[in-house]
This record gives structure tokens, C-alpha cells and sequence, in this order.
């Protein structure tokens, strides 16, 4: 096992420096391949000398290394340049945010996808977490933002955010999925990368307080009290449904992602996190919680959020985003540079808990390897996963299948159809296809 | 260790000593130390918060509203959106259609059987919807679009009732109140269509695909079952400009046809692609998405109103274009591109509506 791996790295390939042109780019290309044979045919010195061949340079070296640029020998920039506030390079900029076309109708009642086809580990950056609005997005002045909480409490009480700044506060790693997250892949193929297909997922690391700490002090009804109602303080006002036992469990009213405060459209100054849950529960602009002791059926419990079944019925209040996972890179709409290793990477997720397994094939389905999971491994997080993959040229069909702490095996997109049905809009955690042509080209293809 | 236990108990006599000041011992013992942050809240905070209203009606105030009036406040208010009929499909999905009078009866909609024949192109709000609250809630809560929470609550009677008259729930010359609401919920086409399905709700549910994981040989299909299609290759863009300009992989060129081997897409990946940046348009942007100007109209494509291409287009050349579209933004009206009213925008200031026209004369760029 050992030697294959050596040999692997020993043909690992740097992609193409971007100042060449397709004429050196082929040359290196040449180079590499009579090198490689000769060294293969050796059987000798793979691992050592097979960077060297693989950029076209003259015989004393690369430009790149013998003249140095003017980052080597000028003056940099100086600190704190405005903004003030760090901003990605300018070489990163092809990855957004971006809308869907022919989605949605209006930009204020839509969605724009993270994209995952182009990120590391399992943190989302904030301003590429993905943005779901149902009546637009607001920056509220946090002086006067006011969480109340009522109904079946023994105090009625309203807390500034001064107030719930002071409260002992936790901060969890958790992802959140919009429930109509790959819903284009209940029916055909219909969108071209996984940012289309996976994109309504972030991960972030989360700070707040227990909305069980807020409960408590309120003296909640702890024999009526079943539900609790959420309520944001936008114009939609968002209204979601959520059980006493997850409010008391690991609900989250959370001021802060990743370290700094909330996003405006992430809900800034404050947002409901429920871990595991559906993003349409995790209410933003929070304004009050409602102890209740029937189920609310508001509008995205009753019209929207519901899973049309095959007998006309619709599921109510399934919000768990289950088990799901989806390989990142290579990824439908990127191209591969040329045969060779590859490290498949993607990400695993589970609203039920951590992730336990994850298990890769590059023929379709037929065969499985499992994958490494990195760590992290954390309940109701993405996580991880990487396995080694050396391509021979030929059409492979990639696909991830994750599994659970509580033994739950991803399905295929046909097991799924068998019990929901082909009408679903919601909560499709099928595994993922993708098909990588002989052109290098990777496409989004349904193979079960 | 000696030290450091002589001053933890210096501390708990302390805390002792000022609980006994503060409140009766017995509840500083069970309270936490964080116990009275916040306020009560007032009665009519609670009543200016607490809207929500829920299947059994708890939470809906006194009321009435009659079709007819409904209808007028539909029209004035609503039909921009959803269509007079609330049939409309271009800015929101239809809300009423594909139920029937036997649906009535039954309190399931047939056409949402799988296999049954679909009388409308897609689901329609009221083939859904089993709770007569969820309407009257959400109308109050979130409408109209652009100015929630501004309807009185007969209003919402009222336009309630005007829907469940386009969906022949109701008689033309019904008026919805607080007193009878709860016998007209019995009519609601799809009342009986909705599961509560535990699992899918609870944390620690079971899933409804149970699966193996098979590991070797494992039994394909062969066919790959679905494509995207040829036309769609570009319909999001240029997807070489939504991929990292290095590491192992680039993104497609999607303006081109697929590559005819591995040679041409590496060397097509050899260009550096980075997107261009939103420019100097952004600030428009801004406003138009806080105006809702967004809403109803395109920079390309109509929607309820024209787009701000085809208004450039229509006004070209005209001397005083920049003042005058900045007095339609402000003023609103109808004509020009047909019968459907623009509301007037008193609340942008000039120099904002001065800023958009001139950004839309000047060909929305």
C-alpha cells in the first residue's frame, strides 16, 4: 500500500503556471509524458524528478525563480488600508455568491449558493455563506433590536441585546442546509456545478445563548409547554415551529459567525440556530419566542417546506435535514488538467449527528473505498473527507455516500423516488453524481 | 490549595450574606446569577408582538371583511403581484386554482395524486394549504409584499375572503368574520391532505430509506439516466469564471463547446479568468433592491412593470430624460407601458430618484 502511494505522489502533477501559454503548457506536457515513460520503464527516481519535468524551462531554470519579481524587491503595502477590514485577494474573486437564473422571480425573495466547488475544510467564510430571503434583507441598528419572549412562561420578559450579550454564552460549530437545498435533482439534471446543486450549505462556528438559558429564566410551562414558537422582525416575519425538547436540547439565539458579529444577511443582530434542523427554522432578525401548546401550521409549515408524497398527501414539520454528503473537487463544471492523482475532496453532514463513515466510487456505484474523514468530527457539522484517486483517462463516474452515527446509509436518488415520489421539492439528500469525460471535463449526470 | 480554599469560602459567605439582603433565600438558591437580566414585558408590547395566529384560531382578533371588500383592496394592492384572480404566475406562484367542488366535499385534492391529471401547470397555494389560520396569518404578517403589517384586520377578512371566493369555497356575497371562520375552515379543499410525519421531526427519528451499504460489485444500473442538457451548458454563466484560477482543476469554458480531448481543455485553462468586479453600479444596486423597485421590474426582463433596459430604450434621446424618469420614480402612474399602475415612491428622496434615473437612462449598465 505503501509503495502505490509513493508511486502516486510521484506523478502528482502542478497545474499549469498561469503565465504560460498553451504552447509551453503543451511542451511541459511532452516533457513530462517521454519522462515519465523512461523513468516508469526504469522503475527508479520517479519521486525526485518528476516535478522538474513537468514545467517547460530553459536549461537554467524557471523565470518565476531566476527573476525575481517586484513583490521580492519592492515595497509592500502598509497596514490597515481601508477599509479596515480584510478583503479577499484579487485573484479569488471568481468565487461568489451567485444566484440560480430563472429560479426565482425576485432578487428579494430568492437565494444565492455558496460555492462549494472552491472551499477548504469545513468553515464557510461569512461573506460567501449562502443567502435565503423571503422579503428582502435588512441591517438593523442593534441599540434598538428586542428579543420578547411569551406565551406559556411564567414572566414575560424583553431583553436588549445588551442584555443577552451578558448572558453566559456558548459557541458550537454547526452547518445549516436550506430544505430545498439539491431540490433541481429531484427530476433530471437540471443545474451545471455544485454550487447550483449543494450551494444552500454553510458551516459556520456560532455564538449565543442557550435559548434554554432564556427559557429557564422566563419560567417556561414545563408541563403544557410542547412547542415553541420563533419569529423574526423583518417583513416576512419568518414564524417556525420548533419543539420544546430541541429548544431546550441545542438551540442557539445567536449575535455572532465566525468570530465577528452576524451578517445583515445572515440576520444580524440576532438569529435562532437550530442545529440539524432546516435553514427556514434558524429565524433571522429573531424578535420573540412564543411558549406554546399546539403547533402553529404557518405558512412555510403549511404551503411551503412540506413533502408531497405519492398519495397526494403532504408530510408536515419534517425539518431534519438528513445524512447527506457530496464530493466538491473534482466537481461538475471543472475540468481536469490532465490523468493522474487526484485528492477527491467533499463534505458529509448529518442534522441527526456526527458523521461516521464516508465511502467513495469512481465507477458509478459498483465499488466502494472509504475515505479519510478529517477532523473535526463534530454532531450536526460538516465534515471532511479526502481519498486518494489516480485517473487513467477514461469516463469515471464519482460519487460519495456518508453515513451517520445512528447507522443511516445514504440513499440513491431512485431509493429516495421510491418512498417520496417524483413531485418532492424538499429535503433530497440523494448521492451525487458526477461524470468525468475523457476531455478532462467533469458534468452533473443521475446514475443509479 | 489551603490558601486558595480560604478565600473560595471568603467568597461563598459573601454571596450568602448578600442573598439574604436581596431576596428570600430559598429562590437565590435555585435562580442563576443572570436570573433578572432583562424586563417584563408590557401588556401592550406583547399585544403590538404577538400576531401569530394558529389552527384552533387562538391569536385572531374581533373582525369582518367582505368579499367585495376584499376585492378593492385585492385590486388596489395585491393584483400587481398575483394577478386579479391571484392566478398570476410572474412574480409569485398562483395561489388559487386546481381544486374543485368535490375536493370541497372531501377535503383532498385529487389533482395531487400522483398520476392524476393536472388541471393547473403547477401546485397552487390553495390545493395546499389545510389550515384557514396559515392564510389569514401569513396575509397579516407579510402583505402586501412591500409594505407588511399594514392591512387592517378587516382587511385581511376581507381579502381572505375574496380568495376563498375565487376558489368557489365561499358565495360572492360572504363576508368573513371572527365568529364563523371556524365553519369555513370545513370547506378547505385539501383539510384532510396533510401527515404529521414524526420522524422527519423529531432529532432522533428513523429515516424512511432504509439502505445497505454495499461496498463490492454492487448492482448499477449502467444507463446514466440524465444529462444536463446541451442549451443549459451556458445558463449560468461562464463557469471558468467560478472556479480558483489555480490548483488541480479549472472551471469550464462554457462558451465554447466541450473540448475535444484532454490537450485543448488544459490548454484553454492556461488564461487566467478572474471575474470582473461589480462596478460603480453597485450603489444603485443598493437602491433599487431597498426601494423595491426590484420587484417589478428587470434590468433585462419585464416583470410586472417594464425593464429599466426598455425604459432607457423608450426615452432615448429625449433632452430632459434624467428629470423626468426621476419624477416618474417619485409620482408613479400608468400608460406608458400599459394598463398595470406603478405606485407612487414618496418615501426616495430626490437625490436617490435622481441617481436611479440617471443610472437608467443611461442604459442600466
Amino acid at each position: 500500500m505503501s509503495k502505490d502511494l509513493s508511486e502516486v505522489i510521484g506523478r502528482v502533477l502542478p497545474a499549469p503556471e498561469n503565465h504560460l501559454d498553451a504552447d509551453e503548457i503543451e511542451r511541459a506536457r511532452k516533457a513530462r509524458r517521454s519522462f515519465m515513460g523512461k523513468a516508469l520503464a526504469m522503475g527508479a527516481g520517479v519521486a525526485a524528478s518528476a516535478t522538474a519535468a513537468t514545467r517547460a524551462v530553459a536549461a537554467e531554470g524557471e523565470d518565476a525563480i531566476l527573476k525575481l519579481p517586484e513583490h521580492s524587491t519592492g515595497l509592500g503595502q502598509p497596514v490597515a488600508m481601508d477599509p479596515g477590514y480584510g478583503q479577499p485577494s484579487k485573484w479569488e474573486t471568481n468565487l461568489r455568491r451567485r444566484q440560480s437564473p430563472g429560479l426565482t422571480r425576485v432578487d428579494a425573495a430568492s437565494v444565492s449558493f455558496t460555492p462549494l466547488q472552491g472551499l477548504f475544510g469545513i468553515i464557510t467564510p461569512s461573506g460567501l455563506h449562502f443567502e435565503r430571503h423571503h422579503q428582502g434583507w435588512w441591517d438593523i441598528d442593534p441599540s434598538k433590536h428586542r428579543l420578547m419572549i411569551n406565551g406559556l412562561v411564567k414572566r414575560e420578559r424583553v431583553f436588549t441585546m445588551d442584555d443577552l450579550m451578558r448572558l453566559p454564552s456558548v459557541s458550537r460549530i454547526h452547518f445549516i442546509e436550506c430544505g430545498a437545498n439539491s431540490a433541481t435533482e429531484w427530476g433530471n439534471v437540471a443545474v451545471p456545478t455544485v454550487q447550483y446543486t449543494h450551494g444552500m450549505l454553510s458551516c459556520s462556528e456560532f455564538t449565543g445563548v442557550l435559548l434554554s438559558t432564556l427559557l429557564e429564566m422566563c419560567g417556561y410551562d414545563k408541563k403544557n409547554g410542547k412547542y415553541v414558537l420563533a419569529e423574526g422582525a423583518d417583513g416576512s416575519s419568518m414564524t417556525r415551529t420548533i419543539s420544546i425538547d430541541q429548544a431546550m436540547d441545542d438551540c442557539i439565539v445567536a449575535w455572532a459567525m465566525n468570530g465577528e458579529m452576524l451578517r445583515p444577511e445572515n440576520g444580524y443582530p440576532l438569529r435562532l440556530v437550530v442545529p440539524g434542523v432546516q435553514g427556514v427554522s434558524w429565524v433571522k432578525y429573531l424578535r420573540r419566542i412564543e411558549v406554546g401548546d399546539q403547533k402553529w401550521a404557518t405558512k412555510d409549515e403549511a404551503v411551503h417546506y412540506i413533502d408531497h408524497m405519492p398519495d397526494g398527501t403532504h408530510r408536515q414539520y419534517t425539518g431534519i435535514q438528513e445524512c447527506k454528503s457530496v464530493i466538491t473537487t473534482p466537481s461538475a463544471g471543472q475540468t481536469l488538467l490532465d490523468k493522474g492523482y487526484y485528492n477527491v475532496t467533499g463534505l458529509a453532514w448529518s442534522g441527526r449527528g456526527s458523521i461516521k463513515r464516508v465511502d467513495v466510487s469512481v465507477d458509478g456505484g459498483r465499488n466502494w473505498r472509504t475515505a479519510r474523514l478529517e477532523g473535526p468530527i463534530l454532531p450536526k457539522a460538516l465534515t471532511r473527507f479526502n481519498i486518494d484517486w489516480v485517473w487513467d483517462g477514461k469516463p469515471a463516474i464519482l460519487q460519495a455516500r456518508a453515513i451517520d452515527s445512528t447507522g443511516y446509509v445514504q440513499p440513491k436518488i431512485n431509493q429516495l423516488r421510491a418512498v417520496r415520489g417524483t413531485r418532492s421539492v424538499y429535503h433530497q439528500n440523494a448521492i451525487q453524481s458526477w461524470l468525468v469525460s475523457e476531455n478532462g471535463e467533469v458534468s452533473n449526470v443521475q446514475v443509479y | 490549595m489551603k490558601s486558595m480554599f480560604r478565600i473560595s469560602a471568603r467568597a461563598a459567605a459573601a454571596a450568602i450574606a448578600f442573598s439574604a439582603l436581596s431576596a428570600a433565600p430559598a429562590l437565590a438558591q435555585k435562580t442563576a446569577p443572570w436570573h433578572d437580566i432583562g424586563r417584563d414585558a408590557t401588556k401592550a408590547e406583547v399585544a403590538a408582538w404577538d400576531i401569530d395566529v394558529r389552527p384552533d384560531f387562538k391569536g385572531l382578533p374581533k373582525g369582518a371583511g367582505s368579499v367585495s371588500m376584499g376585492e378593492e383592496v385585492w385590486v388596489a394592492k395585491c393584483a400587481s403581484c398575483h394577478g386579479d384572480f391571484g392566478e398570476s404566475n410572474e412574480v409569485f406562484t398562483p395561489i388559487i386554482g386546481g381544486t374543485t367542488k368535490k375536493d370541497i366535499e372531501t377535503g383532498r385534492v385529487a389533482a395531487l395524486v400522483e398520476g392524476a391529471v393536472a388541471t393547473v401547470p403547477q401546485k397552487t397555494t390553495i390545493m395546499k394549504v389545510a389550515t384557514l389560520s396559515t392564510l389569514w396569518d401569513y396575509i397579516n404578517r407579510a402583505m402586501p409584499w412591500n409594505n407588511p403589517k399594514t392591512l387592517t384586520a378587516d382587511e385581511v377578512f376581507g381579502v381572505t375572503a375574496y380568495l376563498l371566493n375565487l376558489a368557489e369555497i365561499v358565495p360572492s356575497d360572504f363576508t368573513l368574520s371572527n365568529e364563523n371562520i371556524a365553519e369555513v375552515q370545513k370547506r378547505m379543499p385539501n383539510r384532510n391532505g396533510m401527515v404529521f410525519y414524526e420522524p422527519m421531526w423529531k432529532v432522533n427519528g428513523k429515516g424512511d430509506v432504509k439502505i445497505v451499504a454495499c461496498m463490492k460489485d454492487c448492482a448499477v444500473d449502467p444507463k446514466v439516466q440524465s444529462f444536463l442538457p446541451d442549451f443549459a451548458r451556458d445558463a449560468h454563466g461562464n463557469i471558468r469564471e467560478q472556479n480558483r484560477v489555480i490548483g488541480p482543476v479549472r472551471g469550464a469554458d462554457t462558451t465554447k463547446p466541450p473540448p475535444k480531448s484532454l490537450e485543448g481543455a488544459a490548454a484553454a485553462a492556461s488564461v487566467v479568468a478572474v471575474a470582473p468586479v461589480a462596478g460603480s453600479g453597485s450603489n444603485v444596486n443598493n437602491l433599487l433592491a431597498a426601494n423595491a423597485c426590484t420587484a417589478c421590474h428587470g434590468v433585462k426582463n419585464k416583470i410586472v412593470g417594464p425593464s429599466f433596459v426598455e425604459i432607457a430604450a423608450k426615452h432615448a434621446g429625449r433632452a430632459d430624460v434624467d428629470a423626468y424618469l426621476a419624477g416618474k420614480i417619485k409620482s408613479g402612474g400608468s400608460g406608458v407601458f400599459g394598463a398595470v399602475p406603478m405606485p407612487p415612491q414618496p418615501q426616495v428622496s430626490d437625490a436617490d430618484a435622481l441617481a436611479m434615473a440617471k443610472w437608467i437612462a443611461a442604459g442600466a449598465k
